[in-house]
């Protein structure tokens, strides 16, 4: 694609309802699609919102629609994404409100992970007091591992926006705050494992998941919300049948 | 004040937030649970189905082989029921998503549909057993 001299870049302007503006921004060798939009920003159109904190991967907030797929912009290079005549489509992530023009609104998203019960709750020091001790907890444990393997999350919001479930059912936690959940549900050291067990039962959690696995698929940190889903069924599976809730 | 309301969720009138989940997560269970017995069952069925017409089919060879076989009648009984609650889970899930019907009301409805498929299932099992 390199060969290009400009890229046509189309702009979603507005909220919920609005339009594509167009822009030609010049191509380079190397070049983000979080360079194109601040590009646009600073030289062409000051009036374009956008998000974005650290530029290299760690902070969640520079996702977008690129091209009809959900992407961290900062780390995506354009030329991964555009073909040969340059077009680039960017919109806010899908599956959330709309504050204006590429900012999506992530209350929504944050929300579930509170009500998936997505925060530590010390076993030893429920008041917050501080343990006598540190944990031991033993890196090659079984639990240890699924923890870590979810460990990593950015908070992105790539999976929820990547989700049919999302959109078909507003209830639905989503794989990002169902991911954290099972880190938890792995985490020895917390006391909140009932309640959350609770939190993320039924239709509005992990039971309505249809094992698809776009957010596996499309997760930038290359987690697999998928499979922390199906350790979730697992477990309530055989706590129902079991008779232990 | 229970753990869920505290986290700003709105229970389902009348019933708290855990028992609406507990029963959506009874139905899961139902769903895989009547899947795994599916799976063993229709390849069950699918023998006897090939063994049933090898050299003709006819309806006194049938008859014979059934009649008074309480194991043949176990089998498709329990074929029956899972199969009927199996399918009516399934497309529960399939009109909430699509259509949005959802609650416990149409919860009911879809066990009732389930139940009353798998006594039509039942009811031809019983006629060729009696
Ligand atoms: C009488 C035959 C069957 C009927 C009418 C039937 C019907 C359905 C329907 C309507 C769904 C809902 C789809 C969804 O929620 O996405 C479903 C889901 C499912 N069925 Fe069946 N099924 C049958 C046999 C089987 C068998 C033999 C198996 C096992 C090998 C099976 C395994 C499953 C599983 C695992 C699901 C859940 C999929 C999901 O929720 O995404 N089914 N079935
Ligand atoms: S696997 Fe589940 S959570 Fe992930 S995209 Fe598919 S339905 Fe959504
Ligand atoms: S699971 Fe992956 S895609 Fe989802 S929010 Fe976390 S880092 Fe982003
Ligand atoms: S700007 Fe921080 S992850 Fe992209």
């Amino acid at each position: 694609m390199a060969e290009v001299a400009s890229l046509k870049v189309s702009v979603w302007r507005g909220g919920e309802q609005g339009h594509f503006a167009r822009f030609d921004v010049p191509a380079r060798e190397n070049q983000t699609v979080l360079d194109v939009v601040t590009h646009i920003q600073r030289e062409l159109d000051p009036s374009l919102a956008y998000r974005f904190a650290c530029r290299v991967g760690m902070c969640g907030s520079c996702a977008m629609t690129v091209n009809g797929r959900a992407r961290w912009t900062c780390r995506t290079h354009v030329r991964k994404v555009v073909d040969a005549d340059g077009a680039l489509e960017l919109r806010p992530l899908a599956n959330l409100p709309v504050i204006r023009d590429l900012a999506a609104d992530l209350a929504p998203f944050f929300d579930k992970w509170s009500r998936a019960h997505g925060t530590f709750q010390p076993k030893d020091a429920r008041d917050g007091a501080v343990p006598d001790d540190f944990a031991v907890v033993p890196p090659a444990s079984k639990q240890r591992r699924e923890a870590d393997a979810g460990i990593e999350c950015i908070g992105c919001a790539v999976c929820y926006a990547s989700c049919d479930v999302v959109a078909w059912n507003g209830d639905y936690l989503g794989p990002a705050a169902l991911n954290r959940a099972w880190t938890l549900v792995n985490d020895v050291r917390d006391g909140g494992r009932g309640e959350r067990l609770d939190a993320v039962a039924g239709d509005a959690g992990c039971h309505s998941c249809h094992s698809t696995q776009s957010c596996t698929e499309r997760c930038p940190k290359n987690l697999d919300p998928s499979a922390a889903i199906a350790g979730l069924k697992r477990v309530l599976f055989w706590d129902t049948l079991l008779g232990r809730r | 004040m229970s753990a869920s309301e505290r986290h700003g969720e709105t229970p389902a009138a009348g019933r708290p937030r855990s028992a609406t989940t507990r029963a959506q997560t009874h139905l899961w269970v139902a769903q895989r649970v009547t899947a795994m017995v599916l799976a063993i069952a229709v390849v069950v069925h699918l023998v006897m189905i090939v063994m049933a017409v090898r050299g003709g089919l006819s309806a006194a060879e049938i008859i014979a082989r059934t009649r008074g076989n309480e194991a043949w009648l176990a089998f498709y009984v329990v074929f029956a029921l899972a199969a009927g609650v199996h399918g009516a889970i399934g497309l529960r899930n399939i009109a909430a998503e699509a259509v949005g019907l959802r609650g416990r009301g149409a919860d009911l409805a879809w066990v009732a549909a389930g139940l009353v498929t798998a006594g039509f299932g039942i009811r031809a099992a019983i006629g060729l057993y009696a």
